[in-house]
Order: structure tokens, then sequence, then C-alpha cells
């Protein structure tokens, strides 16, 4: 058994030195920015494109610039971080590198579609546990336009959503992890695996994804040892309205309720009746931004002490779905909690 | 009263359309394919062009009917040049409307560009 | 997930989505696909009052319906009648047209060559393919069964 070895049980990891939140950022579009967490976020722009030329380019400046927000507000430079851990949904996670790009930090790309806030937490937390770094920046960005483009149909193309589809949030959301500071605090992190119960229809995204979230909420209550009662917010990524009620129907069959305290971002970012979102917001950038934007700052009012966040992940492509394969997907906790232990 | 049949035709062959995608699995992409495929073969086996006759622009306004004027288009081509004429008779009786969407496709494309979904 | 088994999750998580509004969609695909085709009637009926021959007629009527799909893809109208009117938009010929300028514009941005004109026919390409090619086997058809 090695000395220092933090693992518990099958997934989890309980960290003996959390890393404190030092600061965070998000910027959203025009839609989110009219949604029942607007006055959270700490820019809402008015114009998706930001007077970029493509999508692509446009989604990549609204992560940077959330970056560079987070630096700022934590009074920090890009030379006083170590890693920058970033992805997104595009196509080689071409976003975050043309970001890191810009910012001259060392770089790790990830790829967990909207699992990616978590994943980055995790491993961000992990290397500042590990001693391996002081400071960390985590982050991730969507945009509905570059997903629509990439992933469905053009813009002006006149299709129908259906009930079970949801809307890529437009937008970017970061956290600087620190080795030193006052919290709130990542305690513990699980690690999820793939899970496909061989949903194939990528308009359905929340059943496709609700097996990864239960599967990771079991282990990581059975890894910790504790259990719903214990936090004071659990929400999930982007299940929305329909992932949302079967993860809430299956746990309880497993004899874990999850009541008042169990929400999803994708169903709390968007009105779904006023704003005709359907099964509510999808993308990395909806756990980002509610994370970065409304629990974090709800957490330093003294609303929330203890949250566990479960950002899911679909993680298929559009040629793979084409050949008639299913949905694999994923999830990863973090619990961020106000004090230490 | 040939605009109420138009309307009513027409109407009905995109309801047909509607419950396909309300009750199946199957996407736009196949309903576009499935009735422009049945239009070309009705019109082959002559079943299609009664509903024309009818419905006027209620049958040759909707897809099925795109499928209905190629296969008429075929069918005159090997009347008058045989096998040549089966190969080139779709399209040239088509060409017009082929022709236009791709040029106006390039124009809009040039002039317009594709605004945010609200 | 070992309570239940792939199939059964599946046709779990079919029952957990709304049912879609069947009654309201069929209606608005008659209204909105009635509206076009009469439209294309009004058209008709105006180039035969101008002279044209049938083959004519046929084509004109095509060509203008097609113009006036593209220019409201174009303006950024199509897509809200699309949703709206679902296969009331989608089967008439202007649903043609708006499946061929939404990809032509929407790859604007990555050039004339390899975007407007390579991406145009990404979704509308199948009409084309299975049109064209079932109609060549027809034509065929018909001369081998008639002299036969």
């Amino acid at each position: 058994m090695l000395d220092g070895v933090k693992k518990l049980g099958m997934q989890s990891v309980k960290f003996q030195n959390p890393p404190s939140i030092l600061s965070t950022y998000s910027i959203v579009g025009p839609k989110e920015g009219e949604g029942p967490l607007k006055d959270y976020f700490d820019l809402i722009l008015e114009d998706d494109m930001w007077g970029q030329e493509s999508f692509e380019k446009a989604e990549s400046k609204i992560q940077e610039e959330t970056i560079k927000s987070a630096l700022s507000n934590g009074n920090l430079t890009n030379k006083d971080i170590d890693y920058l851990l970033a992805g997104d949904l595009l196509n080689q996670i071409i976003t975050s590198s043309y970001t890191a790009r810009q910012l001259n930090i060392p770089f790790y790309g990830l790829y967990g579609a909207c699992s990616t806030m978590t994943e980055s937490l995790s491993l961000g937390a992990m290397l500042i546990d590990g001693g391996f770094a002081q400071k960390v920046i985590c982050a991730t960005s969507s945009h509905f336009s570059s997903a629509e483009r990439q992933f469905r149909f053009p813009l002006e193309y006149g299709s129908q959503r259906n009930f079970s589809s949801q809307w890529t949030v437009t937008g970017a959301g970061a956290t600087i992890l620190s080795a030193e500071g006052n919290g709130p605090y990542i305690t513990y992190a699980t690690t999820g695996k793939i899970v496909d119960m061989g949903i194939r229809d990528a308009t359905n995204m929340g059943a496709a994804m609700a097996p990864a979230a239960m599967d990771t909420l079991i282990n990581h209550f059975n890894d910790t040892g504790f259990s719903p009662q214990d936090y004071d917010l659990i929400v999930s990524g982007d299940l929305g309205s329909i992932g949302k009620s079967i993860v809430i129907d299956l746990m309880q069959e497993k004899g874990y309720a999850l009541s008042d305290n169990f929400t999803d971002c994708g169903y709390e970012i968007f009105d779904s009746k006023e704003q005709d979102t359907h099964a509510g917001g999808s993308g990395c950038a909806c756990a980002a931004t509610v994370f970065n934007g409304y629990i974090y700052k709800e957490i330093m009012k003294g609303s929330f002490n203890r949250v566990l966040l479960v950002a899911t992940g679909a993680l298929h492509s559009t040629t793979i779905n084409q050949q008639g394969e299913s949905i694999p997907s994923i999830a990863h906790a973090v619990t961020i909690d106000i004090n230490k232990a | 009263m040939e605009f109420i049949k138009a309307f009513i035709v027409g109407g009905l062959i995109c309801v047909v359309g509607q419950v396909i995608l309300d009750n199946t699995k199957l996407t736009p992409a196949h309903i576009l394919v499935i009735f422009l495929t049945a239009g070309v073969v009705l019109g082959g086996l002559g079943i299609y062009e009664p509903l024309v006759k009818f419905g006027g622009a209620g049958a040759t306004v909707p897809i099925v009917g795109f499928g209905y004027s190629l296969s008429q288009g075929a069918i005159e081509g090997a009347k008058s040049k045989g096998v040549i004429g089966a190969f080139t008779g779709g399209l040239t009786a088509n060409a017009g409307g082929v022709a236009a969407a791709i040029l106006f496709g390039y124009i809009m494309a040039l002039v317009f560009k594709p605004k945010t979904k609200s | 997930m070992e309570n239940m088994n792939k199939k059964e999750y599946q046709k779990y998580a079919e029952q957990q989505v709304p049912k879609p509004t069947y009654l309201k969609n069929s209606l608005m695909a008659f209204v909105i696909g009635g509206l076009i085709c009469l439209l294309g009637q009004i058209i008709r009926n105006w180039l035969v009052k101008n002279g044209l021959d049938e083959k004519a007629v046929g084509g004109g009527t095509a060509i203008i319906l097609v113009f006036i799909g593209a220019l409201l893809t174009g303006l950024g109208v199509y897509d809200k009648i699309g949703k709206i009117g679902g296969a009331g938009s989608l089967v008439p010929i202007t649903g043609f047209s708006n499946a061929i300028v939404s990809p032509a514009m929407e790859f604007k941005t990555e050039g004339l060559i390899f975007g407007v004109a390579a991406k145009m026919f990404v979704i509308a390409g199948p009409v084309l393919v299975y049109g064209v090619g079932s109609s060549v086997i027809v034509g065929i058809l018909h001369l081998l069964l008639k002299k036969g």
C-alpha cells in the first residue's frame, strides 16, 4: 500500500489537501441572459457572434475572455497558473486549443462533452492535491450555433425539434483552483465510467446520459459513505427535464431518495415554456456557467454549504451514430464544501 | 374551385408526412427520400396522374410531384429516344427547378448570413 | 443498472418523452402545406394566362417556388415556418429549396468552394440521387415492358 494513496472505493478520491476555489467567471449568450438565472452570470452578450466572423471564432473568444476575467478576478496573470485544463464540443476541441494558444499556459485539452466542467475540476484538484501545481484553471465552453452545424442542422433549415431535444448553451465558465485559499474547497471527486444503455436517439440525450449519472452517483455514495441528505444541493449537468425525472425515479427504486435538494443545470438555466427550449439546456457551458455563476455565488452567500456537482456527457459522434451505434455517456462528480474536512 | 382542391390535396399529402414524423423514428431526410421515390414509382405505374388532374398544384408542388415529374420525363425520353432518353429525360424535364435551386442557393449564401435561433 | 436490462431501459426512456401534439402538428402541416400548394396553383394559373405551354408552366412554377423558398430561407423566415408547419414546409418544393439554401448559407465561413458549393447538397443530395436514379430505372423498365 503506497503512502499517500487517496483512493476511496472503486471510483472516488478524497483530497488530503483540498484545493480552494480562488475565483470564477461566467459569460453567456443573449438567450441564457433572458433565463431564470440571468442575474448570476458575470457577463451577458448582446450578440452571440461577439463581432467575430464565425461561430467557432466567437466561441473561442468567449472562452478566452472568460478565462482572462477569472484571472483578473483573482488578481492573477497567466504566469501565475501552472496548468490550463479545458475542453469543448467541437471537433479536435479546436475552441480550447485556440484559446490556449492565446494564453501561453501549459495546457491539457480534454474531451468529456458536457461533463468537461467536472472532468476538469476533478483533474485540476488532483494536480493540486498531488503537489503538482499551485494554481490550475478549469474551463469549458459551448455555442449553440457551432454545435448545431457540427451535430445537427444548418441554422436556417426548417426542421421541427421534438420534445426531448435540448438547447445547447452559448457561453463559457472558468474556475481557478489554488492550493492556498479560504474555500469553498473541492473535497471529493468521483470519476465516471462509460455507461451505454443502447439509446441511439441523439435527440434524447437526457435518456442517454441518465444511466451514467446514476452510476456515478451510486458509486460516489458507496465509496464515500455519504447519502443524498448529506448535501445541500446535488446538481447534474444537463440531464434536462426528461433525464432528471428518469434519475429521480430509478434512484428511488434503488433506495436513494433524491428529493428537493436535487436539480439539473439544464433544467434550471432556461424557462422551458417561455423560451421554448423543450427538455432544457445542454452543452459544456451548461454546467460550467450554472456552476461558476449561480452555484458558486450562492455558496459564497451561504445558501449552500455542501454541493455535489455531477456533470454528464454524451460521448457520441454523428458518424458513429449514423453507423447505427448508440450513445455512450459518462458522468464525473465533485464535492464542493465550505469546510476542508 | 381548383384552388380549394390544390389546398386540400397538398395539405393532405403533408399531413401524411407529419404523421410519419410524429409516430416513427424516421427523420425529415427519410421523408424526403420516401415521398420522392413514391412519386417516381406511382408515376411510373400511372397511378399518380389522376391525382395530378384532380389536385393540380396540390399534387405537383409536394416532393411527390417532383418524383412524378422525374418519372414522366424519363418515360417520355425513353419513348422518343430509347435508352439514352431514359437517362436524359428525368433531369431534362426538371432541370429548371434544380438549376434554380443551385443558382439561388449560391446567391442567397452570398447575400445573407444565417441568423442565430432564439 | 443491474435491475433493468438495455431493452427495458430503452422502452422506459421512450415512455418518459412527452408525446408530440399530434393534432396540432397535423393541422399546421395541413394548413401550411395547403397554402404553399395553393400559392403554386396561383402561379400556375398566372403562367398559363401568360401563354406558356404545359411543360414551361411546370418548369416555371418550380423555378418561382424554389426562388420563394430560397428568399425566405435567406431572410431567416423559412426556419420559423418550418417550426410551425413541420411536414407542411418540408414536403413542398420550397422545402427542397430550403434544404439547399440553408447549408449553402451556413458553410459560407468555409469559403465559396469547400463551404457554399460543396455543402449545398448535404441535406438534399439524397433527393437527387434517389429521384434521378429511380427515374432512369422507371424509364428503362418502360422500354423493356413495352417491347416485351
